[in-house]
């Protein structure tokens, strides 16, 4: 609300006006962002043959070919699937063990609470080469290998602190008086926290979920490795297919391509707070 | 704001405490205790104390590998953070175009690693990717498969395209909370536009600069799938970082001991320089303040 008035009451002639210095340079970081992803849709849309015998900056020949593969050969869609389902229930499982968490770290002071936030980060900070096979062999002896739950676990690693750090600074941000009226007025903590705190925190929600799908989205190295057959992911049959069957240039861009399209989704829904997303709540 | 004492708030943070403990401590004591042991097959394991860390300390390998990373880290930092910070500064202030720089910005951090790599490979390539195809016509020699300096360029400009809009996003935040009268007193003082920077901006951003270089510190040193796509650790072992030797150490020769004395050495060099990131991040908050 004050960054709206702010906003209004900000006078024309800034300290640093938006002219056309600046248009310039944004241009020119948005084509250099753009460029190599237009380069991958444009070869998503030519056959093999014209990728390799000519070279032309649209297609000559357009084809829809590759993505017709993609997406009538269970081999290929199901990829999607599997990634779709194992991030779900990543989000869900993340969200919902850090909303109390978070809670507990905003409001309160506890016997080692400094501690256990920074031990909770350092899983954040661990990489996931160290975790790949020993998680490949626990999961493997409790019989969770090659299943949806067993990617979304481990993702839990660096999405729950993640999470947790994301929604504790929107927490912050709530005044205390809201929660000791509410429990004057007779709130237990439970209805109070469905029904008072969560919708004022829905934007804190909204960010931490879309990381929580962004960063298990984009994960390769330890979805590979817990998976074979049942919960490949895209990423995984991606990287395999690529040396099978000897570079199929074009299906493997038109994959590509398909895979930015739910974060491009996710993202037009967020958009407005991804910079305070992006600072974890912290602005 | 004030927080008050109360033991039970425990019980809220149990069950992160359940879930992050089985898919954290357990690996990692898995993990610590190959590397304390030896194995000649057949799950009959020895005692070798330390023997896989003095092995690992005196190996060239991993010290290649170690400061192959370091470099690369401080490259894309000193490239990564000034130049977001520049395109923040030159980032539209509000409406339709702010919007659309948002969603433009933020969509190669959306897009998968793998596909980073892929999109890079393609992009690179000399028979049918623009930049290698018009690098080639000029005249310059780039091949990121066979040449040492065109496989880092490319393995840094990927990360730079990959990730600069982290930064831009970041500090663009940072910018949007600096209230107008700052500004408007900048002004009337006649402030140009250098020292405007330096004594308004450069401080309001200080909290989400260093969040931004510490997971960008974080992110590039354990990178793993983008250069392994690309250039899969070569030429030779040029693009090799930490994290790539370690899973051909793990995975593909199965040496359990000496890549788990590896991990954990890994893991501590990222720790203890996280850990003096956080430090100087939560004591800049609480001067914020107070």
């Amino acid at each position: 609300m004050t960054l709206a008035a702010t906003e209004i009451s900000r006078p024309k002639s800034r300290v640093l006006p938006w002219v056309n210095g600046s248009a310039v340079v944004m241009t020119l970081y948005l084509v250099f962002l753009l460029l190599p992803i237009y380069w991958l849709l444009n070869m998503s849309l030519k056959t093999n043959t014209e990728i390799l015998s000519t070279f032309s900056l649209w297609p000559q020949d357009l084809t829809f070919d590759n993505y017709r593969t993609i997406l009538t050969d269970p081999s290929w869609y199901m990829g999607y699937v599997n990634s779709l389902i194992y991030v779900v229930i990543n989000t869900v499982i993340s969200i919902s063990v850090a909303l109390p968490a978070a809670y507990a770290f905003s409001r309160y002071h506890f016997m080692g609470d400094k501690h256990l936030f920074f031990w909770l980060l350092t899983n954040r900070m661990a990489p996931p080469a160290v975790f790949a096979l020993p998680f490949f062999q626990l999961y493997s002896s409790v019989g969770l290998f090659d299943t949806h739950i067993a990617v979304a676990l481990a993702h839990c690693l660096f999405n729950v602190p993640l999470a947790v750090w994301i929604l504790e600074g929107f927490m912050r941000g709530v005044p205390k008086e809201i929660d000791e009226t509410a429990y004057i007025d007779g709130y237990s903590f439970g209805r109070f926290f469905m029904k008072i705190f969560m919708p004022l925190i829905a934007s804190g929600i909204g960010v931490a979920a879309f990381f929580c799908f962004m960063f298990s989205w984009v994960e390769l190295l330890l979805s590979r490795t817990l998976t074979s057959v049942d919960a490949k992911s895209i990423a995984a049959t991606m990287t395999r297919t690529v040396s099978a069957s000897g570079m199929d240039w074009g299906v493997l861009a038109a994959a590509g391509v398909l895979t930015i399209v739910p974060g491009a989704l996710v993202i037009y829904f967020v958009r407005n707070y991804i910079a305070k997303g992006f600072a974890l709540g912290r602005v | 704001m004030e927080k008050t004492v109360n033991q039970k708030a425990w019980f809220l943070v149990l069950p992160v405490l359940v879930l992050v403990a089985f898919s954290a401590v357990i690996p990692l004591m898995t993990v610590v205790n190959y590397s304390v042991q030896d194995t000649f097959g057949n799950n009959e394991f020895y005692w070798a104390g330390l023997e896989w860390f003095s092995e690992m300390l005196d190996s060239e390998r991993m010290w290649n590998a170690l400061s192959r990373q370091l470099v690369f880290s401080a490259i894309i930092l000193a490239i990564e953070v000034p130049l977001g910070i520049f395109v923040a500064l030159n980032m539209p202030k509000k409406g339709f175009w702010a919007s659309l720089c948002l969603v433009l910005m933020a969509l190669p951090l959306l897009v998968p690693w793998n596909v980073v790599g892929t999109i890079w490979q393609i992009f690179g390539r000399v028979d049918i990717g623009l930049l290698g195809y018009t690098l080639d016509k000029i005249g310059i020699p780039y091949n990121y498969t066979q040449d040492f300096f065109a496989a880092w360029a490319t393995v840094i400009i990927m990360d730079v395209w990959h990730w600069t809009s982290l930064v831009a996003l970041l500090a663009y935040a940072g910018l949007q909370s600096i209230p107008d009268a700052y500004y408007q007193a900048a002004k009337i003082d006649q402030a140009s536009r250098l020292a405007v920077f330096r004594f308004i901006e450069l401080p309001k951003m200080q909290g989400v600069l260093m969040i931004a270089i510490l997971l960008r510190f974080m992110d590039s040193f354990m990178i793993y799938t983008e250069p392994f796509v690309v250039t899969g650790g070569g030429p030779g072992n040029s693009t090799t970082f930490l994290s790539i030797d370690l899973v051909k150490m793990a995975l593909g020769q199965f040496d359990l001991g000496p890549a788990a004395a590896f991990s954990i050495m890994y893991f501590l060099v990222i720790l203890l320089i996280s850990w003096v990131f956080y430090t100087v991040m939560t004591n800049l908050e609480k001067r914020e303040g107070a």
